[in-house]
C-alpha cells in the first residue's frame, strides 16, 4: 500500500473543517459551558484554548493507537483514564509555568475532562481512524474551539473592561469618572452576555452559509 | 385628508414592483397604514375582522400613556428646581422637563424605528408597529439623567436581541421596554440605581441645596427610614417624588388604566391581579412583622415606585402576558407577589417590579399550558361522567 503523505488534502481538511463548516462550538454546540466561563478576559481564554487543544490532540492520538486493543465494552473508562491523565498533565504544566492564569482558570482546567468536544472527537473520530489523522483532527477541533473562545473573550474584555490582554485599549480619559462620556458595560462581564455573543456568532455564521447543522 | 390620499395614490407606483423605490415599499406601507385604515379586504372563507387593527390599538395605548408622560415631564423639572431650591413658574418647570425627556424620546424612536424599518426592508416584511408603544415606554422607565448613548444602546439591544431575533412584533418572549431597562440596569448599574440619579442635575451637583436627598420612597423604605407621614403618602400617590420619568404618579397612571379598561385594550384582569398579589403579600409581611419595612402598610406598596406603572402598562403587554383568562389571574398575581418579595427581602434591589415582570414573562407560556391542560382534563372527566 502506498504511504499517504503527512499533509495530504484529506488531512488538511481535517484541520480546516472544524474552523468553519463543522466548528465544534458554533455548529455542534459542544463545550459551551467553558466558553461562557473563561471568556471574561483574553489571556485565560487563550490559555484554555491551548490547554483544550493539547488535551484533545494527545488523547485522540493515544486512543487511536490503542483502538484495536481495547475491548469495546470498556472503552469509555479507558478514554476517561487517558483524558484525565492529560488534564492532570496540562494542569501541572499551567501551575508550573503560568501560575496566575492557572489561578484565574481555577476549576475549569480540571473540568476539561467534562468538555464534550474531547470525548466527542475520540468517540466519533479517533476510534475509527489512524493515529496521525486523529492527532490532526484533535488539533483542528481544539483550534476551532479556541477560535470562538478568543472571539468571544475579545469582545467581552474590550467592552467589559476596556482592555485587551490586560493592556488598556480605551483611554481612561474617556470614562465618565474622568470627565469623559464612556462607561464599561457590566452586563458583558456576566455569563448571559457571553451566551448572547455566542448566539450572535452562530447567527452570523448561519446567515452566511446555509445552516451547516442541517447539511 | 383628500390631498394626503391623493399624494399616496400618486407616489404608489414608484414603490410597486419594478418601480424605482421598490426597496422602500414597506416604509411606504408603514406610513400609509398609519394614516389610513388599510383597504385590504379578506377574500374567500369566512373571517371575523375587528375594525381596530394593531396600529389603532397601539395609538390607544399611547393615548393612555400620555397623562403619565406629561406628568413625568413636569415632575422632572419640578424635582430639579426643588433640588436647587428655586421657585419658578409652571412653564419653566415644564420646559426644563421637556428639555430632558424630548431628547430621550427622540433617541429611543430613532434607534428603535431605524432598526425596525431596516429589518423589515431586509426581510421583505411590513414594518411592525409594536415599537410605537415601546418607544415611549423605554424613556418612561429610565431615570432622567441617563446618558443618551446608553439609552440608544439599550434600545438597540431590546429591539434586536429582545424582539427581532424571535421574529419581530408579537413573537417576543420578554417585554422590550423592560428589557431595555434591564440592559441598563445590569450594564451600567451606577446610572440607574442609588440616590443621586433620580433627580435631573443632581449627580453633577451644581447648585444643589445642602442636605437635599434624591432618594426615592422605595430607597428610603429599604433603608428602614419609615413610616411615611400622611402627607408623604399623598405625595407618592400624586407623584411628586423622585423616580423614573413615567412611574411616579399613580393618579396619572390610573387615568391611563381607566382608558385601557374602557376600550378593552389592556387586560383589567392582569391589572387587578397584580394589585391583589402585591397587596396580599404586603399584608402577609405585615403579619410576619419584624422590620420597619415589613410593617409598612400594604397599600403603600401599590403607590410606591414602579408598581402601578408596571401593573398597568408592562404586565398587560398582550404579547408577553398569559393568554388564557385564568392564566392572566395567576400571571398577574405572581407578578405582584414577586415584586413585593424582591422589594422587601432583597436589600440589593429597592425596586422589584422590573425583575418580577420579566421573570413571569418567561413563565407565561407555561401558565397557559397548565391552564389549557387542566381545562382539557376537566372536560374529559365531565364527558366520562355524562356517559355513565
Amino acid at each position: 500500500m502506498e504511504k499517504e503523505p503527512f499533509f495530504s488534502a484529506k488531512n488538511l481538511k481535517l484541520l480546516t473543517e472544524p474552523l468553519g463548516r463543522s466548528n465544534p462550538v458554533t455548529v455542534l454546540v459542544l463545550g459551551v459551558c467553558s466558553a461562557l466561563a473563561v471568556t471574561v478576559k483574553l489571556e485565560p481564554a487563550v490559555a484554555m484554548a491551548v490547554a483544550v487543544t493539547a488535551v484533545i490532540a494527545v488523547s485522540s492520538f493515544i486512543m487511536s493507537l490503542l483502538r484495536s486493543t481495547i475491548p469495546n465494552r470498556i472503552r469509555i473508562i479507558v478514554q476517561l483514564v487517558i483524558v484525565s491523565l492529560m488534564v492532570i498533565l496540562v494542569d501541572q504544566v499551567l501551575r508550573a509555568f503560568a501560575y496566575d492564569v492557572s489561578k484565574q482558570l481555577s476549576v475549569f482546567v480540571g473540568l476539561i475532562i467534562t468538555n464534550c468536544i474531547v470525548m466527542g472527537r475520540i468517540e466519533a473520530f479517533a476510534l475509527g481512524n489512524k493515529p496521525w489523522p486523529s492527532l490532526i483532527d484533535g488539533i483542528g477541533n481544539g483550534l476551532g474551539y479556541g477560535m470562538i473562545l478568543v472571539a468571544v473573550s475579545c469582545c467581552r474584555e474590550l467592552l467589559g473592561s476596556g482592555t485587551l490582554w490586560g493592556y488598556r485599549v480605551i483611554p481612561s480619559s474617556f470614562y465618565i469618572a474622568n470627565g469623559g462620556v464612556y462607561e464599561n458595560n457590566g452586563l458583558v462581564i456576566l455569563p448571559p452576555m457571553a451566551l448572547i455573543l455566542l448566539g450572535i456568532i452562530i447567527w452570523v455564521q448561519r446567515s452566511r452559509s446555509k445552516n451547516p447543522a442541517k447539511r | 385628508m383628500k390631498a394626503t390620499r391623493n399624494f399616496f395614490d400618486n407616489i404608489r407606483p414608484c414603490f410597486e414592483k419594478g418601480g424605482r423605490l421598490h426597496f422602500l415599499h414597506s416604509t411606504l406601507e408603514a406610513f400609509e397604514s398609519f394614516l389610513f385604515v388599510p383597504k385590504t379586504v379578506t377574500a374567500g372563507g369566512c373571517h371575523v375582522r375587528d375594525a381596530i387593527d394593531l396600529k389603532r390599538t397601539m395609538t390607544v395605548v399611547v393615548m393612555a400613556l400620555t397623562p403619565a408622560l406629561l406628568f413625568g415631564v413636569w415632575n422632572v423639572g419640578f424635582q430639579h428646581y426643588l433640588s436647587v431650591n428655586q421657585t419658578v413658574d409652571f412653564w419653566s418647570i415644564f420646559l426644563y422637563g421637556l428639555g430632558k425627556v424630548l431628547p430621550m424620546l427622540a433617541v429611543s424612536y430613532i434607534v428603535g424605528l431605524g432598526i425596525e424599518f431596516a429589518s423589515a426592508q431586509i426581510r421583505g416584511h411590513e414594518v411592525n408597529e409594536g415599537f410605537l408603544v415601546s418607544g415611549i415606554l423605554i424613556p418612561m422607565v429610565m431615570p432622567p439623567d441617563v446618558p443618551l448613548w446608553m439609552l440608544a444602546l439599550a434600545t438597540a439591544f431590546a429591539v434586536i436581541i429582545g424582539k427581532e431575533v424571535f421574529g419581530g412584533t408579537g413573537m417576543n418572549i420578554f417585554n422590550p421596554a423592560l428589557l431595555a431597562r434591564a440592559f441598563v440596569f445590569f450594564s451600567y448599574p451606577s446610572h440607574i440605581s442609588g440616590d443621586a440619579i433620580w433627580v435631573a442635575g443632581l449627580s453633577n451637583g451644581a447648585g444643589v441645596v445642602d442636605g437635599f436627598s434624591g432618594a426615592t420612597p422605595l430607597a428610603r423604605a429599604a433603608a428602614g427610614n419609615l413610616p411615611f407621614s400622611g402627607m408623604e403618602v399623598e405625595k407618592m400617590f400624586w407623584g411628586f417624588t423622585p423616580g423614573s420619568i413615567g412611574e411616579t404618579s399613580t393618579a396619572a397612571i390610573l387615568l391611563g388604566a381607566a382608558l385601557l379598561t374602557f376600550t378593552g385594550i389592556g387586560s383589567v384582569r392582569i391589572m387587578l391581579a397584580v394589585a391583589a398579589g402585591g397587596y396580599l403579600t404586603g399584608l402577609l409581611f405585615n403579619l410576619i412583622g419584624g422590620s420597619a419595612y415589613m410593617n409598612m402598610p400594604a397599600y403603600q406598596h401599590l403607590i410606591a415606585g414602579g408598581f402601578a406603572f408596571g401593573a398597568v402598562f408592562m404586565a398587560t403587554d398582550p404579547v408577553t402576558a398569559s393568554q388564557t383568562k385564568t392564566g392572566k389571574w395567576i400571571y398577574g398575581f405572581l407578578i405582584g407577589v414577586m415584586a413585593i418579595v424582591i422589594r422587601v427581602l432583597n436589600p440589593a434591589y429597592p425596586e422589584g417590579m422590573m425583575l418580577a415582570i420579566l421573570f413571569m414573562n418567561a413563565f407565561a407560556p407555561l401558565i397557559d399550558h397548565c391552564v389549557v391542560q387542566a381545562n382539557i382534563a376537566r372536560r374529559l372527566k365531565r364527558a366520562k361522567q355524562a356517559k355513565i
